[in-house]
């Protein structure tokens, strides 16, 4: 370094130079490959643009005014109509017409207790999220010391358990919801079982991730005093582990709610069926009310959650696992 | 275990006074694991009733599963071969695998117009004459007789042959089964593998082995005189009728440009969105405060939501995904890269800006070089989620594979092309996965992740 400096007579040394010359040219190379990589960015993104507007069935800027024209046609008689539909209430505009009967599907408990229909439909989709939940989760933890290199090296079993989990993660969900479907003839089971499959294969691979990161001086004390494999996960691993898993679970909880939601259009019962049912059928009243209903399922669940792993994990749980869908 | 391991009373009350929150610790994390499942079983039990599992599993059609799951990796012929002039002859529907005319080794006419089927072996076959069939089992024959109004099977049947009300059914496994009726038999034929995957009985290159079809592809000799044989093939695979290659491809690119493009939107979207939603970055409260909620509502609103509105709008396909996956993950990332830029280090922000820097390049300068890693790897985690998610929210009308997919499950008896196409989406999955790796680690390190 001692080369590197100011020639005293003004100006810059030759190695100055030498060196500078070097930055300068770093500097332009490194331009060079970031315009190149900006024009081939924007090509594909234009290709990709240009591809999906000819393979839609509108065009987008034919179909835009159109958007706006539906918005404004797609509103209920009175914001009331909206809560009507919401609870199961009479409308004063029924006319025999699907659109306006909000009390026939009335779930009834007892001659006068009941639950509105769409509220009922928000259970179903929550407990498929719940109970999809509960099993994935549970087979996830049961999976994922098999695939931690730390726990049981880099065999076959480790191998095959990962495999496991990536076909369970990336395999279609709609693909074993309908497979199930035709089975079943029932939708919301096939619908369990489609998002706890896919819990299996995103939790497993949080889960294993965070046994690979735990410290190893509880298992080496364990080891030390002769403990079995299984003693040695059970009071060496699984104290440090448990909150992250919690909290992951959770995380999980509020992604499945969406998930079990759209399985549920496709089929699966539930919200989602509702929905896209009232949408096709021009039903403004029943399609806010399922979106009011909707959002505020969904920011309870997150907050709900956000507010557990905030007790159990402390902020901590915050600084991971983001976009870990 | 051993008396080394032993403590006396004084260690013990020194070990409880040191690690006290060791060996007190509240009621609830002791009995966490108890309490877990005092409340999990019941709930469990709840749903079971809830959602009517156990009559379900008792009326599911589990037969007809096993013919599902057996319709993946393998496909039936379907000949119906019908008694009429005292003669047999084999009918195809629409669906049939071979063309017209075409040899077919496991179903031999005789000259007396009757025929023979065989099921595997030479000890499995079926003698098919329009009054007598002879179904011989395992080597051993069994004479079914056909009258006007029924089909008896022998006395002395075995399991595999028998009798269903005016009808009978002989069954050889997987390798197929046949139902003998008054008029026909009803012959189902199973075999391993794919019928006609790369080309369909129009094509020329129909039936022949790999090889032929090579020396085919690059003869001189034109199959069609307008274009080179090369081309013919490609023509025939990707427009080849029952398998529809083209079109399933097509359907795949738009499903990863529906991932691609409305991640990469909403990337753009967030990116300067999010400074204005940044604290330590916007110093305005009320601006903060309405641009995180602008983030939550959209994130809020479920991508279902999003998609099946946006159909409603521009009609089914990739336009609706790519504005659902937007709409959601700008909310998404926006909320992401707005806690990054909460929590970058005020240092390098404070010496550009103690140089005079305009607050334009203290970003460009102080804060993009800390949180740009961050929000490049969030955006290609979405990325690869969305790719998954994108095959779902196709089937909900905004078109790509997933409605295609659909289409297929609708039939019942495309199972084989549901898993060409789960294949590929695995493939494509397993693809995107490792390169949204590959360039996170070359962005940001090897552990950046």
């Amino acid at each position: 370094m001692a080369h590197i400096a100011h020639d005293p007579a003004g100006g810059i040394s030759d190695a100055t130079r030498t060196v500078y010359g070097h930055y300068r040219q770093q500097i332009r190379t490194r331009r060079v490959y970031s315009i190149i990589a900006l024009v081939v960015f924007a090509i594909v993104l234009a290709l990709s643009l240009n591809f999906a507007n000819a393979a839609n069935s509108g065009k987008f800027f034919d179909r835009l005014p159109y958007l706006f024209d539906f918005l404004r046609s797609f509103v209920p008689n009175d914001p009331l109509e909206i809560f009507r539909a919401m609870f199961d209430q009479p409308s004063p505009y029924a006319d025999g017409s699907m659109k306006y009967d909000f009390t026939s599907q009335r779930m009834y408990f007892t001659d006068t207790l009941y639950v509105p229909h769409f509220i009922y439909e928000l259970m179903v989709t929550v407990n498929i999220a719940i109970v999809s939940t509960i099993i994935g989760g549970g087979l996830a933890f049961c999976l994922c010391f098999f695939a931690a290199t730390n726990l049981v090296g880099a065999g076959a079993v480790r191998f095959v358990v990962r495999r496991i989990m990536e076909i369970l993660r990336a395999f279609p969900e709609i693909v074993i919801a309908g497979l199930l479907t035709a089975i079943l003839s029932i939708g919301p089971i096939a619908a369990i079982f489609a998002v706890s499959l896919h819990t299996i294969g995103a939790l497993g691979k949080l889960f294993f991730e965070v046994v690979e990161n735990a410290d190893m001086k509880p298992d080496e004390g364990l080891r030390a005093v002769g403990a079995t494999w299984l003693e040695r996960v059970r009071f060496g691993m699984l104290p440090q582990v448990l909150p992250n898993f919690v909290s992951y679970t959770l995380l999980r909880t509020e992604i499945n709610v969406r998930a079990s939601t759209i399985i549920g259009a496709v089929g699966g019962g539930g919200i989602g069926e509702a929905f896209r049912l009232s949408i096709g059928n021009n039903h403004a009243a029943k399609t806010y009310a399922i979106i009011i209903l909707l959002l505020v399922t969904i920011i309870a669940v997150d907050q709900f959650s956000g507010w557990l792993r905030r007790r159990l994990v402390g902020n901590q749980a915050f600084e991971f696992g983001r976009g870990a869908a | 275990m051993t008396n080394g391991l032993t403590i006396d009373a004084a260690d013990r009350a020194r070990l409880k006074a040191e690690h006290a929150a060791v060996l007190h610790k509240p009621w609830w994390q002791r009995w966490a694991l108890l309490i877990g499942l005092v409340v999990t079983v019941p709930y469990l039990g709840f749903c079971y009733a809830f959602f009517n599992v156990g009559p379900a599993f008792e009326n599911g059609k589990w037969d007809r599963a096993a013919l599902y799951l057996q319709d993946w990796y393998s496909w039936r012929a379907q000949p119906r071969l019908k008694f009429a002039d005292g003669k047999v002859t084999a009918t195809w529907s629409s669906r049939g695998q071979y063309p017209r005319d075409a040899r077919i080794d496991w179903l031999t006419p005789h000259e007396d117009g009757s025929m023979t089927v065989t099921f595997g072996g030479t000890g499995d076959r079926l003698e098919v004459t329009p009054n007598l069939v002879v179904a011989y089992v395992g080597g051993t024959p069994h004479e079914i007789a056909i009258g006007a109004d029924t089909v008896t099977a022998p006395a002395d049947a075995p399991r595999a042959v028998q009798q269903d009300g005016s009808k009978v059914i002989v069954d050889y496994g997987f390798a197929g089964q046949a139902e003998v009726r008054t008029n026909q038999v009803y012959v189902q034929r199973r075999f391993l593998g794919w019928a006609n995957f790369w080309f369909d009985t129009h094509s020329a290159y129909w039936g022949r082995n790999p090889l032929e079809v090579i020396q085919l592809m690059f003869s001189a000799e034109r199959i069609d005189p307008a274009r080179s044989n090369f081309d013919t093939a490609v023509k025939d695979f990707l427009n080849n009728g029952v398998w529809q290659h083209g079109d399933i491809l097509s359907k795949l690119l738009q499903t990863l440009v529906m991932a691609f493009v409305g991640t990469l939107l909403a990337t753009l979207f967030a990116f300067p969105l999010a400074f204005i939603a940044a604290r330590n970055i916007t110093r305005s409260r009320p601006v903060n405060w309405v641009m995180k909620r602008t983030f939550d509502f959209l994130r809020s609103i479920d991508m279902l939501i999003w998609a099946l509105f946006f159909t409603r709008g521009f009609g089914p396909g990739p336009i609706p995904g790519i504005a659902a996956i937007f709409f959601t993950d700008a909310g998404a990332l926006g909320k992401v890269y707005a806690e990054a830029l909460e929590n970058v280090d005020d240092r390098q922000r404070e010496g550009v800006k103690s140089v005079g820097a305009s607050p334009t390049v203290v970003n460009r300068f102080g804060v993009v070089p800390q949180v740009l890693p961050v929000f490049i790897s969030q955006s290609l985690y979405f990325w690869e989620s969305n790719t998954r998610s994108a095959t779902v929210i196709g089937a909900v009308g905004a078109g790509g594979i997933g409605l295609k997919l659909l289409e297929a499950m609708g039939t019942n008896s495309d199972w084989d092309k549901v898993a060409y196409m789960v294949l590929l989406i695995l493939v494509v999955v397993f693809v995107f996965d490792n390169l949204s790796n590959a360039l996170r680690s070359r962005l940001i390190g090897p552990r950046g992740h």
